[in-house]
């Protein structure tokens, strides 16, 4: 037992700069994937769910453009990203006669692309679980389509699906190790060089075991304090009464009014 | 009705959902000033007709004209049309990510392309108005609905529209909030505003309007007076749905 734990000590001690670049990779590339997925979730939800336009070729160009969107998230979300990881990176190889991207933009693209089919999906639902009366509300004072996604319906959106985006960055941490197969430097690849140095299988990979799932945990909390955080404020100042223009007076979150 | 060129005319308006006729020709004009209320039973197209005059729906059939334009040919903005023809709901459609401030700077900002001080003294300004700036600060959700339909008024105002159309503005409502909503309303119309107000409220229709409209299965059934209306209804239909609204 001692002699295991040595074992576990010296890997974190010798090999400390290896783990900490992988680590600092896979939070890289799990945090620019997920953040850019987002964008492409935002962006797909706010194309999807655009009014068909009267001018017959922009409606085409909706229609060819909707369609994109749903192959891609049915082939996306349908495939391993493992496999789409070696599809994109050997792919470009092969259209560009053999040049390579560098690994790490390669990583978060191939995160990214992956992780937007579901954004798009979560955003989807975000957006069709907004009442209708939002829209109506900014169609009626004269907002464009994009307006109103930008002011009323995306933010609160975001704030609905944060669960979501967390999740989907949590899974992201862990997924990046599947990037090792195309060989980009995240702590699964450090894991293979370490173990191949110290020939302690079981006990490198532990110590990995160990450090994702502190990443994950941590990672965890601090986004459900950021959520809790934007819950709002429980209470406003009712400034300027009658009497007294400087009266503040802080009033307790009333309950939601039932027909509303 | 006066002589004066209508603001809003609306000529053989009909409306379908797929294989239901909703409005089966509705003619209609509102001059400036007016405050017409529609009134009719549930069903009979009252907030369809209001949804199209700014194509929230799009009719299918007749046309609406704005100042003499075809508001679905003509006019130059559907967008600056909107903000010239505010709405106001049943259900306030308050924006709930923004404060009541902000619900009523973000339109001016972003349609009328004014300035954010600008916008914000012409809210609070509106907002003063309807008793509700003290409130500038809160949420749509931390507000009563009577409040949060003065917040939704004044949000309307704020746009400085020509025509207000308000539905069922009042529905919503605990009784003890209609009054101050209704108050409100009654203010605008002695200032002159031009007013559509569908509503159930027969003593506001009575009372506040200049004109009655009367709808019943999709068509305008009768229109007149209040006096006319309520006084000494010509139609059946007119009759038959007054006396089942008293018995109520
Ligand atoms: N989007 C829609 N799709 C299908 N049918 C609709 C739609 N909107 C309204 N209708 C139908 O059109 C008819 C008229 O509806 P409308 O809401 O205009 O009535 P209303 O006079 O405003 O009634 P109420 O007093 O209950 O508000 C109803 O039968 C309704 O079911
Ligand atoms: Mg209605």
């Amino acid at each position: 037992m001692i002699e295991f734990l040595n074992d576990v000590i010296e890997i974190v001690t010798k090999h400390y700069p290896f783990l900490l670049r992988g680590i600092g990779y896979t939070m890289l590339i799990a945090l620019a994937g997920t953040l850019a997925g987002l964008l492409i979730g935002l962006a797909t939800g706010v194309v999807r769910t655009c009014p068909l336009s009267k001018n017959g070729f922009v409606r085409l160009l909706q229609k060819i453009l909707n369609g994109i969107i749903a192959v891609y998230v049915e082939v996306f979300r349908g495939t391993p990203m493992m496999v789409q990881a070696m599809v994109i990176y050997w792919g470009y190889a092969f259209a560009t006669g053999g040049s390579t991207l560098p690994l790490i933009p390669s990583g978060i693209i191939i995160v990214s692309i992956n992780t937007g089919a579901y954004m798009a999906e979560i955003v989807r639902g975000g957006i069709i679980s907004i009442d209708k009366g939002q829209f109506e509300g900014a169609a009626a004072v004269g907002m464009t389509h994009w307006q109103t996604m930008l002011h009323i319906v995306l933010p609160q959106v975001l704030r609905n699906i944060l669960p979501s985006v967390a999740n989907e960055f949590v899974i992201n941490i862990k997924d990046t190790s599947v990037l090792n197969v195309i060989g980009v430097t995240e702590l699964y690849y450090f894991a293979g060089i370490i173990k191949r140095e110290s020939f302690q299988t079981f006990q490198t990979y532990l110590v990995v075991c160990v450090i994702y799932f502190v990443l994950t945990f941590t990672v965890t909390r601090v986004l459900r304090l950021i959520e809790k955080k934007l819950q709002g404020a429980d209470s406003y100042v009712i400034c300027g009464s009658q009497s007294d223009p400087s009266a503040e007076i802080r009033v307790p979150k009333q309950q939601e009014v039932p027909n509303d | 009705m006066t002589d004066m060129k209508p603001v809003i005319e609306i000529r053989n308006l009909q409306k379908s959902f797929g294989k239901v006729d909703v409005l089966k020709g509705i003619d209609m004009q509102v001059a400036a000033g007016e405050v017409v209320a529609v009134i009719g039973s549930s069903g009979s197209g009252k907030s369809t007709m209001l949804r199209c005059i700014n194509l929230l729906e799009t009719p299918t059939g007749g046309q609406i004209l704005w100042h003499g334009k075809n508001i679905q040919t003509e006019i130059d903005s559907l967008y600056k049309y909107r903000a010239s023809v505010g709405m106001v709901f049943q259900q306030f459609n308050l924006y709930n990510n923004l404060t009541v401030l902000q619900n009523c700077t973000l339109p001016q900002v972003k349609v009328l392309g004014r300035s954010k001080a600008e916008a914000e003294k012409i809210a609070k300004d509106y907002l003063d108005r309807v008793g509700m700036l003290p409130y500038q600060n809160a949420r749509p959700a931390q507000i009563s609905g009577g409040q949060k339909q003065r917040v939704a008024i004044a949000r309307a105002l704020a746009m400085n529209p020509e025509v207000l159309l308000f539905d069922e503005p009042t529905s919503a409502l605990d009784p003890e909030m209609v009054g101050e909503v209704l108050n409100v309303m009654q203010q605008l119309a002695q200032e002159g505003m031009t007013m559509i107000v569908v509503t159930h409220e027969m003593a506001f229709a009575r009372d506040v309007s200049s004109r009655v409209v009367y709808m019943n299965q999709g068509v305008i059934c009768e229109q007149g007076t209040p006096a006319e209306i309520f006084g000494n209804p010509q139609k059946q239909e007119t009759r038959d749905f007054l006396a089942r609204f008293r018995n109520n």
